[in-house]
């Protein structure tokens, strides 16, 4: 479903990426993997569109998107759901998830917004209530219900558990695989490696803007040096 | 007493209806790119000009406001395009500067093509006062206050009920997320100009059977416009209209009961207050329905 060939990456002289190749299949939960600062937002971001590239190729069902504007991406089925969530503070909550139908319109937003409701029912009960002065993870919740409003085909996760508590991280993680037995596909990006890898199909180990590990979510798993280098200590 | 006292009130509230409307078009600019545009009193000159002109030129009125309002949009979209757009990663200081600079030259060109007379359009229905309590109310003063009633209406109607208007509010309050749903962050600032210039050209048509206009009327209207949105709060809607009538009100009384020669330093005295005792205006700048 999508493929990205050699991307390189910088802010001003500094590379973030140096060179990524991975690919996700449709129906995939593809995991990576990856310390602070190895350049796990700069991927997403340039996956998006809103980060300029100095290298490599994006494609993604078959045609090539890598100068696609950012709107338009959205338009072919990618959602993101950014790190530290970025709802809109001052809007509702149900105008956050208006705006994930923002490229698509239809008839359907009223029936859309129930299913996230459904899901989510603590976002219900504070519909109109400003997404600001809901809770981290109540955020989070309304930052994956917004991206699905898109009914994206491929949904980027970028650290949907960072700063969560424990029973909420186990909850956004039982929401990721249920969105993948719905039959999204999934590319999760988490520091959180036991857990991420866990529910993937696939993984990538990503260390200072370079892939240096890649295989099944299991095998990654039982792997002695992931297990030294990310397990140990997170 | 009272007669004087309510046509001080009227001519206020007329006058603070145009700050209100220029005002909403300093805020709407603001929220979608944190520039303060400074050619935005230039926007009321124009569409009062265009109109004038217009009309001179024997087009019948209602077709010359229509095109006058286009005409406005255009240099704002224009505006934006040829010297905002292109400056787009510079600093927002550098930004304001470069709107200043269009404002100088917008009532340079304006002198060119128009000239530096002052210049007045027919009042919309007749010149017949109706008395209101011993106070006179012009026909025009209701043309001024039913307008900028409904494109106030219409505003709040557009940002606070259509997808459209929520997403230019969501660029204003989080750029990349607003990108991420596929909004289009470019044509967001493109329509905020293209919408502040046409608010300036209508409260400029719909003033100038009262108050006349030349080249430079947009120095002060824009000033006043300006001390309106600080006074509401920049980037708040309800606070820049709030802002707007404060503002007219306080310079009618002050031509009214002390001399005209104090009219125009009010707006000042105002902007001054603010800055220094509420930076962040009567309504601050935080809440969820700003316009
Ligand atoms: N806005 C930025 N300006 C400069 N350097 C940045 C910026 N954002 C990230 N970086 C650098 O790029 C590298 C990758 O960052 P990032 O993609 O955020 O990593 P991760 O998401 O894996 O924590 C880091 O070295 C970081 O310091
Ligand atoms: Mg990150």
């Amino acid at each position: 479903m999508m493929e990205v060939r050699g991307l390189i990456s910088h802010y001003g002289r500094i590379q973030a990426l140096s060179g990524i190749d991975l690919r996700v299949e449709a129906g995939e939960l593809v995991a990576l993997v990856g310390a602070n600062g190895a350049g796990k937002t700069t991927l997403l971001r340039a996956l998006s569109g809103v980060q300029p590239l100095s290298g490599g190729a994006i494609w993604f069902e078959g045609a090539d998107i890598t100068r696609t504007k950012p709107a338009d991406r959205v338009g072919l089925g990618i959602a993101q759901v950014p790190e530290g969530r970025q709802v809109f503070g001052p809007l509702s909550v149900e105008d956050n998830l208006k705006l994930g139908t923002y490229r698509r319109r239809g008839p359907n937003v009223a029936q859309d917004i129930e299913r996230v409701y459904t899901q989510f029912p603590i976002l219900k009960e504070k519909r109109q209530q400003a997404a600001g002065t809901l809770s981290g993870g109540q955020q989070q919740m309304l930052a994956i219900g917004r991206a699905l409003m898109s009914h994206p085909k491929l949904l980027l996760l970028d650290e949907p558990s960072m700063g969560l508590a424990p029973l909420l991280v186990e909850e956004i993680f039982r929401t990721v695989t249920e969105l993948k037995k719905e039959g999204t596909t999934i590319f999760l990006v988490e520091q959180n490696a036991t857990a991420a890898l866990a529910i993937a199909d696939r993984g990538y180990v990503l260390e200072t803007g370079k892939v240096v590990l890649e295989g099944k979510g299991a095998d990654l798993l039982a792997n002695d040096e992931v297990k030294a280098a990310y397990l140990g200590g997170v | 007493m009272l007669s004087s006292f309510l046509q001080f009130l009227i001519s206020g509230v007329t006058v603070g209806a145009i700050y209100a409307l220029c005002g909403l078009g300093f805020s709407i600019i603001f929220n979608a790119s944190h520039v303060i545009n400074f050619a935005q009193g230039e926007f009321i000159m124009i569409g009062a000009m265009s109109a004038v002109w217009l009309a001179d030129a024997g087009v019948p009125l209602p077709l010359a406001v229509i095109l006058a309002i286009l005409v406005t949009m255009a240099v704002g979209v224009l505006l934006e395009k040829l010297a905002v757009e292109p400056a787009r990663k510079a600093s927002v200081t550098t930004l304001i500067i470069i709107t200043i600079g269009a404002s100088i030259f917008l009532r340079g060109l304006a002198q060119e093509v128009w000239d530096k007379n002052f210049h007045k359009l027919e009042s919309f229905s007749g010149e017949t006062p109706i008395n209101l309590l011993g106070a006179v109310l012009m026909p025009q003063t209701i043309w001024v206050l039913g307008t900028a009633v409904i494109v106030i209406l219409l505003l709040a109607w557009f940002f606070n009920r259509t997808l459209e208007g929520k997403a230019m509010l969501a660029t204003s309050f989080n750029p990349l997320a607003a990108q991420l749903m596929g909004i289009n962050t470019k044509r967001v600032l493109l329509i905020s100009f293209g919408l502040s210039a046409g608010l300036g050209a209508v409260g400029g048509i719909v003033i100038t059977p009262i108050t006349f206009t030349a080249y430079d009327n947009g120095i002060m209207l824009g000033l006043k416009g300006f001390s309106a949105a600080v006074l509401g709060g920049l980037g708040n809607g309800a606070g820049a209209v709030a802002g707007g009538l404060i503002v007219g009100i306080a310079e009618a009384m002050a031509a009214g009961y002390l001399s005209s020669a104090y009219k125009d330093a009010v707006a000042f005295i105002i902007i001054l207050a603010v800055l220094v005792f509420m930076p962040n205006g009567l309504f601050g700048r935080k809440g969820t329905e700003r316009v």
